[in-house]
C-alpha cells in the first residue's frame, strides 16, 4: 500500500461522509449537538483540497497532512481526536514508501492510543472507541495470524460494526451525550458510526487496489 | 427552516463582520474568527481570552472590551473553534504578562484550547487554563465529562476582566475565575429547541405542553422531560436544583438569562419569582443581571445562575466594563 493507497482511502471516505452527512448529524441530533456530519464534511472537504495541493510522497505524509488539517478545520471533539489518530498512525508509518499489513496494524494501534490517550475514553463509554478498539484488535489478531488482506480488512469492519451497534445500548460517560445521563441509552454513539465509515472506506478502498 | 441568514456556510463570518462594522472599539481577524480589542494588547496586562461555539451571542465576542476580555475566538455553531484560532487569539492580546484561557466544560472545547495552550507555550506566552462547570443538572463524576460551563462564564469574564484591569497577575486572574466557578451554579429549561443552520431542522422536538429540564447551551435535551408548569413551579424546579448544591445564602448575583427566543417580559416574570423564592433574612440578591446573556440560538427558555458574592467579588462585579454585551461605569 503506497501513497496512491492512501489518498484513495481519503478521497473515499470524504465522499461516504458526504453522502452520510445528514444520518451523522441526525444521530447526534439524538443525544448530542446536532453537528457531526456537518463538522466531518466541512473536515474532508478541506483535508481533499489541502491534499490536491500538496506533495505526500510516502503513506506517512498523506496521513500526517490529513491530520493536521482535520485539527485546523474541524473543531469541536471530533476535529482534535481524528486529528490526532491519522498523525498518530502518521508517525507510526514514518518515512516508508510502501506499508504492508502489519505497518497498518501498527498504525491503528497508534491512532487507537492516541485518541485514547486525548479523550480519555475506554471501551463501554459510548464513544468512537467502542467501535475503533475493537476493529484495531481484530485486525491486529487477523494479521498476526497470517490471514490474507481480505479476511483481516473482514475482520476489521465486522468488528468496528458490531461495536458501533452495542453502542445503542449503552448509556454515555463520555461526550456531550454523557449530559443525557440514561437517557442516552437507545441511541447510536455518532462517532462511533463516523469512525465505522472510515474503517469501511480503508476495507473497500484495499478491496478494489486488489482487484 | 427561517432564519435571517444569507446562507449557513455564512452565518458566522457574516455575524462577525456585523459586529466589527457596530462596534469600533472592536478590531475583528475574519481569517481567523477572532474578535479582539481595538489597538493592541495592553503591555503588563494579562490577557484574558474566551471562545467556543457561535450560537450563544453576545458570549464571547460580545464581552470583549475594557474590563472584560480582550478576545474571543467564534468557533462554527455549536462546535469548538479550532486551536489556530484560539493561538491567534493568544498572540494577539499578549501583553507580556501571560494569557487566561477560560474554557467552558465540554470535551471539544477542552481538547481544543488544550492544544492552544500547548502551541502557545512553544512560542513562551504563558497560559493559564482554568474550566467553568457550573451547571447542576449534570451528575459530576470522575468517570464522566462532568458538569457543563454555562451562566457562570460571563461572571467569570466580567470579575476576571476587573482583576486583569486592576493589573492583577497571572496566577491571581486565574484563581479568580475558579474562585466564581466554585462559587456559581446554574440551571436551564427549554420551552422549545432550535436550529442550528447547517442542520436546517431542530436539535428535539417538545410537545405543545412539554418542556426539558436542565437543558446546556446547545440545543441539546436535558436530563428529564416535564409538564409545562407555571413560572412560579419552574423557578423553584431551577432553584431547588441549585440550592440542593450550594447553599443559597449571603449576598448573591444572580442572572435570569433568556435562551435567545424568550420575551423579556417572561424573564422579569421569572425574575420576580427568583427574587420571591430568595427572600429570606439570611440571603439577599445583592446583583443581577436580566437579559440575553448566553444564549442557543433562538431556543425559548431561561436559565438561572447563583454565584455567592465575597465582597472582594462584589466589588470587582461594580468595577467599569465597556463591552458590546455589558457596559456601566464608564
Amino acid at each position: 500500500m503506497d501513497a496512491e493507497f492512501f489518498r484513495a482511502w481519503i478521497a473515499e471516505i470524504a465522499a461516504v461522509v458526504e453522502v452520510q452527512r445528514d444520518h451523522l448529524t441526525q444521530l447526534d441530533s439524538a443525544i448530542g449537538d446536532a453537528d457531526h456530519g456537518i463538522n466531518l464534511s466541512r473536515g474532508f472537504t478541506a483535508v481533499q483540497a489541502a491534499l490536491a495541493q500538496a506533495d505526500t510522497p510516502t503513506p506517512g505524509s498523506v496521513l500526517l497532512l490529513t491530520g493536521s488539517t482535520l485539527i485546523s478545520k474541524v473543531g469541536g471533539a471530533s476535529g482534535p481526536l481524528y486529528g490526532t489518530a491519522f498523525r498518530r498512525a502518521s508517525k507510526a508509518l514514518g518515512d516508508a514508501p510502501e506499508v504492508d499489513l502489519p505497518a497498518l496494524a501498527g498504525a491503528l494501534e497508534a491512532a487507537l492510543a492516541g485518541v485514547q490517550k486525548l479523550g480519555a475514553a475506554r471501551e463501554g463509554e459510548k464513544t468512537m472507541v467502542d467501535a475503533l478498539a475493537p476493529a484495531v484488535g481484530a485486525f491486529n489478531k487477523a494479521v498476526a495470524e497470517g490471514a490474507s488482506a481480505g479476511e483481516a480488512f473482514s475482520a476489521l469492519t465486522d468488528a468496528a460494526d458490531a461495536g458501533a451497534q452495542a453502542t445503542i445500548s449503552m448509556q454515555a460517560l463520555k461526550g456531550r451525550a454523557s449530559y443525557l445521563g440514561p437517557r442516552s441509552v437507545g441511541h447510536e454513539d455518532p462517532g462511533a458510526a463516523s469512525t465505522v465509515l472510515i474503517l469501511h472506506a480503508l476495507r473497500d478502498v484495499a478491496a478494489r487496489s486488489t482487484g | 427552516m427561517k432564519k435571517l441568514i444569507n446562507s449557513p456556510d455564512t452565518v458566522v463570518t457574516d455575524a462577525l463582520a456585523g459586529m466589527a462594522a457596530a462596534h469600533p472599539s472592536l478590531a475583528v481577524d475574519l481569517e481567523n474568527k477572532i474578535i479582539v480589542r481595538a489597538g493592541g494588547p495592553t503591555a503588563g496586562k494579562v490577557g484574558l481570552v474566551s471562545g467556543g461555539g457561535s450560537g450563544h451571542e453576545p458570549l464571547h465576542g460580545g464581552f470583549v472590551g475594557y474590563g472584560m476580555l480582550d478576545a474571543a475566538a467564534a468557533g462554527e455553531v455549536f462546535t469548538s473553534p479550532v486551536p489556530d484560532q484560539m493561538l491567534a487569539a493568544t498572540k494577539a492580546v499578549n501583553g507580556g504578562a501571560g494569557v487566561v484561557h477560560i474554557v467552558k466544560n465540554y470535551t471539544g472545547d477542552i481538547l481544543n484550547f488544550q492544544m492552544a495552550a500547548e502551541l502557545a507555550e512553544d512560542e513562551d506566552i504563558e497560559v493559564a487554563s482554568v474550566v467553568i462547570n457550573d451547571d447542576v443538572a449534570v451528575q459530576d463524576s470522575l468517570y464522566t465529562a462532568g458538569r457543563r460551563g454555562t451562566g457562570a462564564t460571563v461572571f467569570a469574564e466580567k470579575i476576571a476582566g476587573a482583576l486583569a484591569e486592576r493589573g492583577g497577575s497571572l496566577a491571581e486572574v486565574a484563581a479568580v475565575v475558579a474562585e466564581v466557578n466554585e462559587r456559581s451554579r446554574s440551571f436551564g429549561v427549554a420551552l422549545t429547541s432550535c436550529t442550528v443552520p447547517a442542520a436546517g431542522k431542530p436539535t428535539f422536538e417538545l410537545a405543545e405542553a412539554e418542556i426539558e429540564l436542565g437543558i446546556g447551551i446547545h440545543g441539546e435535551p436535558g436530563r428529564t422531560r416535564a409538564p409545562l408548569a407555571s413560572a412560579r413551579d419552574i423557578t423553584a424546579i431551577a432553584l431547588d436544583a441549585i440550592g440542593a448544591d450550594i447553599p443559597l445564602t449571603g449576598d448573591l448575583l444572580v442572572m435570569v438569562n433568556g435562551m435567545g427566543g424568550t420575551p423579556l417580559i417572561e424573564l422579569y416574570g421569572i425574575f420576580n419569582e427568583v427574587n420571591r423564592y430568595l427572600a429570606g433574612p439570611d440571603v439577599r440578591i445583592a446583583r443581577n443581571l436580566v437579559g440575553n446573556y448566553i444564549t442557543s440560538l433562538e431556543m425559548q427558555g431561561f436559565s438561572v445562575t447563583v454565584c455567592r458574592l465575597t465582597d472582594t467579588l462584589t466589588d470587582l462585579w461594580d468595577a467599569p466594563v465597556d463591552t458590546p454585551g455589558l457596559r456601566w461605569g464608564r
